[in-house]
């Protein structure tokens, strides 16, 4: 009984923490979604006059907002499809093979976001003129594919190095070749992990602003780089908010597919944890 | 007909630094049970994973029915392999992992039924096919790992210390169960082992393995009762084994003498604590009680020599005995050893 008398200390750290979070996440996150709702909102009313969806209509009727999500989504799914193409085997190498280098081609991944972005961003931007690839895909293409490295090796080799040897060993006893161990143990064993690094990469490129602006603008236009230029140029608050909104999908489905992984403890293994 | 032959088989690991098996040879028989029993870094593993094709022998030869299989890979191999860890494939439920070989094997899917249902009815998994393997007990994976490898019908069976993340208990009833399989299936079987009980229990023959070299091959009882070496003698079984010398054919050692017909020499002496007799000293002490441990159907007697070793006496009425009491040591078996061979036995 003594037990049900001790008070538990209150957590001031905690709480503090959790109202600056609430201030600094979900606070815009609620005003943006409020403009994104809102037909009339008036200074100086706290809530909206009126609610209404004229502002999606309006937005959804513009050919350059379908034409830039049309380009957000080809640019995406194009760069993370060649970066799984291009990382899952390397990863599936730094896994299982021990070769001269290994260990600083490994952390050579690490170097693209060891240094301020944008500067090796204008670096690479200076090639691409030489290459003619300034305001094409493809050389967006090239400029995100570079950003998904990080999250398409580290997170697969993780993967890829937990599952266990001994899995593989039985299905080669009971008569599978080394190509049908990969793909009915090994895949599917380390599948989920996988699959969070390439929704990541999704994501990640879907989001992607400084490198699309640079090497991309002004022919190629994706749904960020469309929103800030509504951002920017445009006096209505609410055109800029419906894209943010719009925006919010792929990371809301990536949050879902997330925390399943979290939970699971292989994503946190993708780094080290 | 020998079925499983090894012949001069090595293993040399990292550059030659590392000789896990060194020129080791067997021949196993047609459904018999050979165990492979050893310390932690004895090659008895390597030796095993060679069999299985999961390592490759730097030199010798490896034979199934007469067929050279020393470099054959492992899913071209009529072996079968239950591993320590089961190994079994947490993303398919019991049916798909016993299945799997199988559908490799391009076997129509209603024989499929059949013999998977065969075989889990025969390691008392009847109905269990549509569990998640994940979510069933160690006793249980332990039955689906074998079943498993007993599906494909292997002509060698190959066990690498299965029953080693088990409980005692369900060990020893895992293990019995295992040898009534494997003799109701006549299937010829290899299994590696630290555990000496299970050796004893289940094996048709013991392979005793010491860094990569064969100590002794024989039937348990014989690897019990005449082991060949002094590492043998102290790895089955609790055995004293004390060094001392012979001079006139009398083996003394810290005041305890018995008699020994064999040269003037160093040897070492080997006495089961069941073939000790004590008795309690009037007088000519040859050794103290340090403890006494009653375990109910018998006791273990603790002494200490003058010299303060250590050995252990086995006896029928433990309360008989008591810490500090001086006594006289009888054997009824001895077998006495010099320069790593027996040189005597009575």
């Amino acid at each position: 009984m003594a037990t049900a008398l001790i008070r538990r200390p209150i957590d001031w750290t905690g709480i503090i923490f959790a109202i600056v979070l609430t201030l600094v996440i979900v606070l815009p996150l609620i005003v943006v979604g409020t403009w994104a709702f809102t037909n009339v909102w008036r200074f100086p009313a706290v809530i909206p006059q009126e609610f209404g969806l004229r502002f999606w209509n309006q937005t959804l009727a513009r050919a350059d907002v379908w034409g830039s999500i049309t380009m957000s989504l080809t640019l995406a799914t194009t760069v993370t499809g060649l970066s799984a193409l291009i990382c899952l085997p390397a990863a599936y190498a730094f896994a299982r093979l021990d070769f001269p280098g290994r260990d600083i081609l490994f952390f050579s991944f690490l170097a693209g976001h060891a240094f301020p972005k944008f500067g090796l961003l204008v670096a690479i931007a200076g090639i691409f003129l030489q290459l003619n690839l300034i305001g094409t895909f493809w050389g967006v293409v090239l400029i995100q594919l570079v950003g998904t490295l990080l999250f398409m090796i580290w997170i697969p080799v993780a993967a890829f190095q937990s599952v266990d040897r001994r899995m593989e060993e039985a299905a080669r006893d009971v008569g599978a070749g080394p190509f049908r161990v990969f793909w009915s143990i090994t895949l599917p064993q380390a599948g989920p992990t996988i699959a969070a690094a390439i929704l990541l990469s999704f994501v990640g490129t879907f989001y992607e602003t400084e490198g699309a602006w640079l090497i991309g603008a002004p022919q190629v236009r994706t749904l960020p780089v469309l929103m800030i230029s509504f951002i920017n140029n445009q006096p209505v608050i609410q055109y800029g908010a419906v894209l943010s909104v719009l925006l919010w999908v792929p990371s809301f489905i990536a949050l879902l597919f997330a925390r399943r992984v979290v939970n699971s403890g292989s994503f946190a293994r993708g780094f080290g944890g | 007909m020998s079925i499983l032959k090894i012949k001069d088989v090595s293993k040399i690991f990292a550059s030659g630094q590392v000789r896990a098996v060194d020129n080791f040879s067997l021949d196993v028989a047609d459904g018999e049970l050979v165990c492979l029993l050893g310390p932690s870094g004895s090659g008895k593993s390597t030796l095993l994973r060679m069999v299985g094709g999961f390592e490759r022998p730097t030199s010798g030869l490896m034979t199934i029915d007469g067929e050279d299989i020393t470099h054959v890979p492992p899913e071209k191999r009529p072996t079968g392999m239950v591993f320590q860890s089961h190994a079994l494939w947490t993303h398919m439920n019991v049916f798909k992992n016993l299945a799997f070989g199988l559908k490799l094997r391009k076997v129509a899917p209603d024989e499929i039924k059949r013999r998977v249902e065969a075989v889990l009815d025969l390691v008392g998994l009847n109905g269990y096919g549509t569990r998640h393997v994940a979510k069933l007990s160690g006793g249980q994976q332990q039955r689906v790992a074998l079943a498993r490898s007993l599906v494909l019908e292997p002509k060698i069976l190959l066990l690498d210390e299965p029953f080693a993340s088990l409980d005692q208990h369900l060990r020893e009833r895992l293990r019995e169960e295992v040898r009534d399989i494997q003799q109701r299936l006549k299937i010829t079987t290899l299994f590696v082992t630290h555990g000496q009980d299970e050796a004893l229990s289940m094996a048709d023959r013991i392979v005793v393995m010491r860094d990569g070299r064969t100590e002794q091959i024989d039937r348990p009882e014989v690897i019990y009762r005449e082991p060949q070496t002094p590492f043998v003698a102290g790895f089955i079984g609790t055995m004293n084994l004390i060094e001392g010398n012979v001079a006139n054919g009398i083996f003394s050692k810290a005041g305890y003498s018995t008699p020994l017909p064999v040269g003037d020499g160093p040897a070492i002496m080997a006495i089961r604590p069941e073939a000790l007799d004590l008795a309690i000293a009037g007088e000519g002490s040859q050794g103290k009680v340090h403890r006494v441990t009653d375990y109910g159907t018998h006791g273990l007697v603790d002494l200490e020599l003058n010299d303060a070793t250590r050995i252990k006496a086995m006896v029928p009425h433990p309360d008989l005995f008591k810490a500090g009491q001086s006594v006289t040591l009888t054997p009824k078996a001895i077998a006495a050893y010099r320069d790593g061979v027996v040189i005597h036995r009575a």
